[in-house]
């Protein structure tokens, strides 16, 4: 994996770290309008940088959510649990 | 539905193999207090929920616990990967390596292949969302049982974000009991 991939993924990662985190706290404070609107800040920021890492890597998510580019990309390594990924 | 993601939660590059740590760290695979273990319960107790709060916690808990499952795997994979055999056989792997190789299974820190037994699904709103907050106390004392044993930063590093998993979904299973616990409530009428 290049420096760049790496780079993007681990911003997708924390995007979407903050993410998981709003999703469970809102589970248990649907009411709380704050953590809402972070909720969404961050959800349309995650979908920005993953259209950005998609565009130049590849799909990160199967089943018709991201698409591929002139092939089928979702074959291609590293998978996230080899090393160097 | 679910759909995967081609990516870990956490970060996992191991530098050097460590089957002794990896014989350790397994049980977070298939243990009694692991992450199948605790995927699975949340996700088999949510069809008897009695609100949509709780169904959807346990729903995203349930699925977060997936996530680290890999996270546990990918530990395990990069631990043993590259070990020689010699190494496996001093760090009392070779039993494991008789059934297995280097392949995943669902075995505890013993060998014992992981059973359903491990988890309860009562039926009993109450009952279960209490197992569940014991269950993520047990996931936390051992991810620390884990750091003491670990001699790897790298690793640790990652036990770590784990163990910091396990407090947050203890308090949101906290709340979750508490507004069940209200609900009940409301619906007795006298």
């Amino acid at each position: 994996m290049q420096n760049e991939q790496m780079e993007l993924m681990q911003r997708l990662r924390e995007l979407e770290f903050a993410a998981v985190e709003l999703n469970l706290f809102l589970d248990t404070h649907p009411e709380n309008q704050e953590a809402l609107r972070d909720f969404n800040r961050v959800a349309c920021e995650l979908a920005e940088v993953r259209q950005t890492y998609e565009n130049k890597f590849g799909p990160t998510m199967n089943f018709g959510v991201s698409t591929s580019k002139g092939r089928w990309q979702w074959i291609d390594g590293p998978w996230p649990w080899q090393v160097g990924y | 539905m679910w759909i995967y993601e081609k990516k870990l939660q956490y970060p996992v590059r191991v530098c050097r193999p460590n089957p002794r740590l990896a014989k350790e760290i397994i049980t977070q695979y298939g243990g009694p207090d692991g992450e199948l273990s605790a995927s699975l319960r949340y996700l088999t107790q949510r069809y008897t929920m009695p609100t949509g709060q709780a169904i959807a916690t346990l729903t995203d808990i349930g699925t977060e616990e997936l996530a680290h499952m890999e996270i546990v795997a990918a530990l395990v994979y990069q631990l043993v990967k590259d070990a020689p055999l010699h190494e496996i056989k001093e760090a009392g792997l070779s039993s494991y390596y008789a059934d297995h190789d280097r392949a995943l299974y669902f075995v505890n820190a013993s060998g014992v292949p992981w059973t359903a037994a491990y988890i309860q699904s009562k039926g009993d709103p109450i009952a279960d969302l209490h197992e569940n907050m014991a269950a993520e106390e047990k996931a936390r004392a051992t991810y620390e049982w884990l750091i003491n044993l670990s001699d790897d930063p790298d690793v640790t590093d990652v036990l770590k974000f784990l163990r910091q998993r396990e407090v947050v979904h203890f308090q949101r299973f906290g709340e979750t009991l508490m507004r069940v616990q209200d609900y009940l409530q409301c619906k007795k009428v006298y």
